[in-house]
């Protein structure tokens, strides 16, 4: 009895019969398709990566409202130079990410600036889910689970990258808010709904890492995480010119120190 | 008048499993302005710090002994308490979101864990270029943290014990005039054998240690301290 895959040439052929296009979802109006350099709609419970230039633009996009986007950058190819959210909300005097926000690195500079925002739920506190929480709460946290957990998808994006455990800091996260009162408690405010999106504008050459799973505040009982879209387009770096340059003296200092290194490296 | 009994032939001491053996001092050490301090904490002993001078604040670090990549983790600290204030019964938690330590006693009711360590780099940010040579936090971490054998992708987000870093409706958020005061303290059971990193902030530019830093107290006991 023959099968469809019984010798090497109907499993290749039972291969290549499985590729179906894939839709890619679409940068704003206006961008030139040759400036596009990343565009993928990722499910939740998964992740992505990529290396990005200085200069480029990333979108994230939450179309059903469910997303949640936890993001960690490092510098390309100098990794120790990474996200600091303590130092992102100290220096900007502001526990909040919100539009003209700075992702700022340990190093006194900005790796990404926030150049749109129509969401304004964003968590910059409470870091990402791990394999014991999910473990607890959902029954299972590993990747390969259905419900698995940020750290351990941020693991798997950092290994492609050549980074380990070590060098997973604290991460942010797009598309549900957490508020702090004034007793310090934290209340998750959730989604604010369809069709918004957050872009971020690299200021240094990044290795950016997204897992896009529940927030770890979510309290739903269930693992629910709807489809998170990524578009990225070549751009500039922010310069004097632009208002966010000058928009704070920290940010503007930190934009100095930012321009005066990545001017010393050639880039 | 019962007659006083003779005296007991003498012995040599023994160790006795006593309480006061139980709370028996293992280390105390003080922590001289601006300087790190680094110890080994077994699960079961406390580590006490006092704030001698009052308003100093003490950055933290904590670390798995045997597996120093099992490391605090704020993010998680924070998610499983539901608040950014850490006090008396706060869980601190690892990055993997196990027990690394409990908060058994403050005299003082809050302290940070969202602030972070001041670093010469931020500093440029924060005061101006002109404070890039101050010593500050990170630096301490680095040296002390190097004995260990960790270094720059070592250090993360850590707790700053008797500072105040009040967060407004608005979001706006501030290191403020501390809460402590001189001789107060805090005391934290190791549930787990840790690696403690300390620095002593050395902070000049804002109230965190009242603009002038101060020694504090490092002590470990056995037991519940």
């Amino acid at each position: 009895m023959s099968s469809a895959t019984d010798s090497t040439y109907a499993a290749r052929d039972h291969a290549r019969a499985q590729a179906v296009p894939v839709d890619r979802p679409r940068p704003p109006e206006g961008t030139a398709a040759t400036d596009v350099v990343w565009a993928e709609t990722v499910p939740g419970g998964n992740y992505t990566h990529r290396v990005l230039a200085r200069g480029t633009s990333l979108r994230l996009a939450d179309p059903l409202g469910d997303a949640c986007a936890h993001l960690l950058l490092h510098v390309a190819d100098r990794p120790w130079e990474r996200l600091n959210v303590a130092d992102t909300t100290k220096v900007q005097w502001n526990a909040y990410l919100g539009p003209g926000s700075l992702l700022l690195s340990d190093q006194g500079r900005v790796l990404a600036s926030v150049t749109e925002d129509s969401s304004g739920r964003h968590d910059a506190l409470c870091g990402t889910s791990t394999l014991a929480r999910n473990t607890q709460r959902y029954g299972d946290g590993t990747p390969q689970s259905g419900s698995p957990a940020g750290r351990e998808l941020l693991l798997l994006a950092a290994a492609k990258n050549g980074l380990g455990p070590r060098d997973l800091a604290p991460s942010v996260s797009f598309f549900q808010g957490v508020r702090v009162a004034a007793d310090g408690a934290l209340t998750y405010t959730g989604s604010a709904g369809p069709g918004t999106a957050v872009t971020l504008r690299a200021e240094q050459p990044l290795t950016v890492l997204i897992a896009n799973v529940p927030h770890p505040l979510d309290p739903r009982p269930g693992y629910h995480c709807g489809p998170l879209e990524v578009t990225a387009w070549r751009g500039r770096a922010t310069g004097p010119q632009d208002p966010l340059w000058d928009a704070t003296p920290e940010g503007r200092r930190a934009f100095l120190n930012t321009a005066e290194f990545c001017a010393a490296r050639g880039i | 008048m019962p007659p006083t009994p003779a005296a007991a032939p003498a012995v040599p001491a023994v160790p006795v499993l006593s309480t006061t053996v139980l709370n028996a001092t293992v280390l105390s050490a003080t922590v001289p302005a601006r300087a790190a301090w680094s110890a080994a904490v077994r699960a079961g002993q406390s580590l006490t710090i006092t704030d001698l001078e009052g308003n100093q604040a003490v950055d933290f670090l904590l670390y798995d002994l045997l597996d120093t990549s099992v490391r605090y983790s704020a993010a998680d600290t924070i998610q499983a308490q539901g608040s950014i204030f850490l006090s008396t019964g706060s869980r601190l938690l690892s990055n993997e979101h196990g027990l690394l330590m409990t908060v058994t006693d403050d005299q003082v009711g809050r302290h940070d864990t969202i602030g972070g360590a001041c670093s010469r780099e931020s500093n440029t940010l924060r005061y101006g270029h002109h404070t890039w040579t101050q010593h500050a936090c990170v630096d301490n971490f680095l040296s002390e943290g190097a004995r260990w054998g960790l270094g720059k992708r070592d250090l993360v987000s850590n707790v700053n014990w008797y500072m105040n870093v009040p967060v407004e409706p608005d979001g706006t958020l501030g290191i403020v005039d501390g809460l402590s005061a001189p001789g107060r303290s805090l005391t934290l059971r190791a549930e787990t054998d840790v690696l403690v990193l300390v620095s002593n902030c050395p902070q000049v530019n804002n109230p965190c240690n009242g603009f002038a830093p101060t020694p504090v107290r490092v002590t470990i006991t056995e037991g519940a301290g």
